[in-house]
């Protein structure tokens, strides 16, 4: 079997018996990196020397018959937005086209301290505003089951990069889709957790309370030993929640009896790709078959969710990206005098997609505008909470579709960005109300672009979304599958 | 807001000094004493080389994220209760958007609608009555993060202006008051009692030169015409750093903006609040530069911080942390140890260590059975006169000062048991000082020794021998005249009672 083809909890495995040292897995996984990334743009920067340092760390350190840590070997891509010490982070902007940080996000140093081996950085929609990586100011990603497809976004990259098996595993991050939404298109599980379950520190910010950062992997086990490294609280983050961490491994092998999964028709109505209903559907016989029963459930305000994230996001934004002024770490257009600078650095240095976001929010949080939009946003939302918190009082999932349709071709939707937007119409909910979500492969369409299932939980509940996903995939080989680039 | 009255030039001619009330509001930034920073750990201290306190967090790097520094929101309700603001159960971070090369983050973090202090007063007083003692009240505090400093050339050589972030995210409590100040005194009182408070507390150092104390007025008059009430357009006056550049700037701004009105009758209705500075120099405000559209600030809830929950409990356990107000000490003094208003203050606006210092001494002569009749007095005229005249030209502090409140207290027994006198005293305590000798010691080395009764009459009949004139003069009516007699006999005895002196002289030729 090829390297490429083992699970990550095989890999660590092997690293640990001495089977297969990290030096090779490494190697291995950059190799195919070069090999690939020519054609499918999955990556903006490729970590040779710092990760063959560390894989040589790593099998020092076994060889000394130390405890090599729960990924010891491991080698993750780690999503552009994310800041890495000493290594360039765009976050896929020209902004920061030259941005070294000079320090690791917290999930960087957790999973460097698990023995994790950085490989190199996943491309990704500007400042992770987008759903279909066209809006990387670099290059776009390709969907490796079809390269005139987009592998989605804003994790596009990662997704691209799991499931050409360029990395085991790799890290996104999901404002209103963003690693689910691609984990479908790309046929690969993503995980988004709970907000606060995993920090923020060192993660660009796009819409602070919206923003989580999770893994994205071929299966709901690699998933599982991933998210018990990334998931805890971090004092460097006031977002992230004291909440005790669930054995995830452990949670796996529960049976789903006596499970009850809530089905919401509005994620079944108008709008909704009769191929992909029909692979939700059939996902839902199967988990009947693993003895789960299914009730109908409502959440009515969904339906104004894209709206409520449409202003929300938007100006947390706007302020979040002040910070690239021209002024320190960022790209300077010249200029003759201050208000110069800032205005050309701003215009050159960012892309459209950003600037039109940042103007939206801009308005809708200037004063006489605050009310009806921020204000207004912020009650829908709160809505939104409450219609999940009545649900998951009768059920213990959500399931329904990640997005109502497969891969869409590059520039489909160039003339027309609400229809965009709607490629996040089934996720932006989990973002808005904060619980956890999960992506995983449940089919084909005709064209032989993967079909996504989305499962929900209850906040701080990532261990049943595991339970459900691991089960599942027990009984099916969609996530199996490799594209044949 | 409603039209302005529109008056004529000679109705505008007619008007005069009682006819206009100054309406002054303050805000006050003072910087927290915390060892670091609101947000992130680096250290507050001043006057190190630019950009060598800054971190990730606090220049604003990519990713970073805010978290809160408890001491600084402790020292916040602190301030507030000593300032009997209501705090607030629930308070919460919002951003004030703005662009500007020194705030790193394109925002700055402050606090918009839940202020960790709510309405408050303070109370202001002249010890000599300039102005009647009333409540001041406070609308509100926050806590805000500061900005780091822009440095621009100034030699006209056109460098690049270079920015220091040592300063960026440094813990202030923003305290504004309502336009409740009348005149230019009344503000310079409110600020040197706020800095006196603030200085019991031991919230601030307050250190104006290095900005732990800065502050902003507000002012407008509110002018009657023929019994119709005018308010003049508010003028900000920006960034006084001193007590004395804002009663200056106050008292500035009132002469000018009543000399405006005079001239085009604008009210507030009709220009825009005006943002000004002082100008030490030529002792004047002038217009600042800034753009006068109004400033939208996009305030919004910060997501990257959880709002923060107090409890009643959790605040009285800070209050009982207040162990000194200035307040309660003045009534003290007054009411405990006799002292009159303007004693009382000397010794109050020194501080809490003056005040220990000084009720040792007072307490030490009360209790020491030498017949004092003012302890309190006695005690305050010393410590006043003798003891801070020393610290300042010493300029050091109370702690500093070579001799304890209770041998003080021994040297003014002494004086009041009639071993020596005042001036005796006073040449005691300078040789304790010069000497850093004990009180025994001083006396001894000056000589000072008692002179027995014997003694002093032999010496009162050889002065009423060898000044004859004198005493006739005395027992013609001038009585005053054995004062001249008294000098006499502390040449010929340094330790003479001189009061003992003018006795036995007196009795000695039967008046």
């Amino acid at each position: 079997m090829q390297i490429e083809q083992l699970s990550a909890a095989e890999l660590v495995k092997r690293i640990g018996t001495g089977e297969l040292t990290a030096a090779q897995c490494t190697d291995h996984f950059l190799g195919k990196i070069r090999d690939k990334n020519d054609d499918n743009g999955a990556f903006l920067a490729q970590c040779d020397e710092q990760a063959a340092d560390a894989a040589k760390q790593i099998d020092a350190s076994i060889a000394a018959g130390k405890s090599p840590g729960p990924l010891a070997g491991l080698p993750v891509a780690v999503k552009d937005g994310i800041c890495t010490a000493g290594i360039t982070t765009t976050a896929g902007s020209k902004m920061l086209s030259e941005f070294v940080p000079p320090y690791d996000a917290t999930i960087v140093s957790r999973l460097k301290d698990a023995g994790a081996i950085v490989i190199g950085k996943t491309n990704m929609d500007e400042f992770a505003m987008g759903s279909s990586n066209e809006n990387s100011a670099f290059h776009p990603a390709k969907n490796p089951w079809n390269h005139d497809h987009v592998p989605g976004g804003s994790s596009g990259g990662s997704a691209t990069a799991v499931a050409a098996a360029m990395a085991p595993v790799a890290i996104g991050s999901d404002t209103g889709g963003s690693i689910r939404q691609p984990a479908s298109f790309c046929g690969i599980t993503g995980l988004k957790p709970t907000y606060g379950r995993v920090s923020r520190y060192g993660l660009i910010a796009f819409a602070s309370s919206l923003d989580q950062i999770g893994p994205m992997t071929r299966s709901a086990e690699d998933c599982a030993l991933v998210m018990q490294t990334l998931a805890g609280h971090d004092k460097n983050d006031s977002t992230s929640a004291p909440v005790d961490v669930a054995d995830y491994m452990a949670a796996l092998e529960k049976p789903l009896s006596g499970l009850k999964v809530g089905i919401c028709k509005q994620h079944f109505e108008e709008g909704l790709g009769e191929e992909v209903r029909a692979s939700v559907n059939d996902a839902i016989d199967v988990l009947k078959t693993l003895g789960a029963s299914t009730v109908e459930i409502e959440l009515p305000y969904t339906q104004y969710g894209i709206a409520a994230y449409y202003v929300i996001a938007p100006c947390e934004a706007s302020s979040n990206l002040s910070r690239f002024d021209g002024v320190r770490y960022t790209n300077r257009a010249a200029a003759e005098n201050l208000e110069e600078m800032y205005s050309k650095t701003r215009a050159e240095f960012f892309g459209e997609e950003v600037k039109k976001r940042i103007m939206l929010g801009t308005h809708a949080l200037s004063s006489g505008y605050y009310d009806a939009y921020y204000l207004k946003a912020s009650k829908v939302r709160r809505m939104i909470k409450n219609d999940y918190d009545k649900a998951f009082e009768s059920v213990d999932l959500i399931l329904g579709p990640t997005v109502p349709t497969t891969a869409f071709k590059f520039n489909q939707h160039a003339a027309d960005p609400l229809a965009m937007y709607l490629a996040d119409i089934y996720t932006v909910a989990a973002n808005l109300s904060g619980v956890p979500a999960i992506s995983i492969p449940c089919g084909f369409d005709s064209a032989g672009l993967p079909v996504g299932l989305q499962l929900q939980a209850r906040r701080f509940d990532e261990a049943t979304l595991l339970q459900a996903a691991h089960q599942y995939q027990t009984q099916t080989d969609w996530h199996q599958r490799s594209p044949q680039s | 807001m409603n039209q302005t009255l529109e008056t004529t030039q000679a109705q505008r001619d007619a008007v005069t000094d009682a006819d206009v009330t100054l309406i002054v509001g303050l805000e006050v930034h003072v910087q927290l004493d915390t060892q670091s920073k609101l947000f992130c750990n680096c250290s507050t201290a001043y006057g190190a080389d630019a950009n060598t306190q800054t971190c990730p967090v606090c220049t604003g790097m990519p990713g970073t994220l805010p978290v809160i520094n408890q001491r600084a929101l402790k020292l916040a309700i602190k301030t507030g209760l000593a300032l009997n603001c209501k705090i607030a159960n629930y308070t919460k971070w919002d951003r004030k958007n703005y662009f500007y090369p020194d705030l790193p983050k394109g925002y700055q973090i402050s606090q918009f609608d839940k202020p960790i202090c709510g309405e408050g007063h303070l109370t202001i007083s002249d010890a000599k009555g300039a102005f009647e003692t009333r409540d001041i009240q406070i609308e509100r505090a926050h806590l805000e993060e500061d900005a780091g400093k822009s440095i621009h050339d100034e030699t006209g050589a056109q460098k690049p202006s270079k920015i220091d972030l040592n300063r960026t995210g440094t813990p202030l409590l923003e305290i504004v008051t309502k336009p409740d100040l009348r005149s230019a005194e009344e503000a310079k009182a409110f600020l040197t009692e706020l800095k006196l408070i603030l200085t019991y507390i031991d919230v601030s150092d307050c250190n104006m030169q290095e900005g732990s104390l800065r502050c902003d007025a507000n002012v407008n008059l509110h002018i009657k015409v023929d019994g119709e009430k005018i308010a003049t357009p508010i003028a900000e006056v920006k960034n006084l750093n001193s007590f004395r550049a804002a009663e200056r700037a106050i008292g500035y701004e009132a002469e000018r903006q009543l000399r405006v009105w005079k001239k085009d009758g604008l009210g507030i209705a009709d220009a825009p609040k005006q943002t000004r500075g002082w100008d030490d120099a030529n002792q004047k405000t002038t217009k600042s530069r800034e753009k006068e559209d109004a400033a939208d600030y996009r305030y919004f809830p910060d997501p990257d911080l959880i709002a923060v929950e107090t409890t009643d409990e959790e605040i009285n356990a800070i209050g009982s942390t207040i162990e000194y107000l200035p307040s309660k000490l003045r009534t003290e003094l007054m009411e405990s140890y006799g002292l009159e208003a303007y004693d009382t203050e000397v010794i109050v606006s020194q501080g809490i260590g003056v005040v220990t210092y000084y009720k040792t001494v007072a307490d030490f002569l009360t209790k020491s059975a030498s017949g004092s009749k003012s302890p309190g007095k006695t005690a305050s005229n010393w410590v006043a006169q003798e003891v801070l005249r020393y610290l300042n030209e010493q300029n050091c502090a109370i702690g500093d000062y070579p001799i304890s409140g209770d041998q003080l207290g021994e040297l003014l027994a002494r004086i009041a048991k009639g071993d020596f006198d005042q001036t005796r005293g006073k040449d005691v305590l300078a040789q304790m000082l010069e000497n850093r000798a004990d009180l025994e010691a001083a006396i001894e080395k000056l000589g000072i020794k008692a002179v027995d009764s014997g003694e002093v009459e032999a010496l009162c009949q050889q002065i009423i021998d060898e000044n004859q004139g004198v005493i006739e003069q005395i027992k013609g009516g001038k009585v005053q005249a054995v004062g001249s007699l008294i000098g006499k006999a502390k040449k010929l005895n340094p330790n003479i009672n001189p009061n003992l002196v003018k006795e036995t002289i007196l009795k000695q030729i039967g008046i």
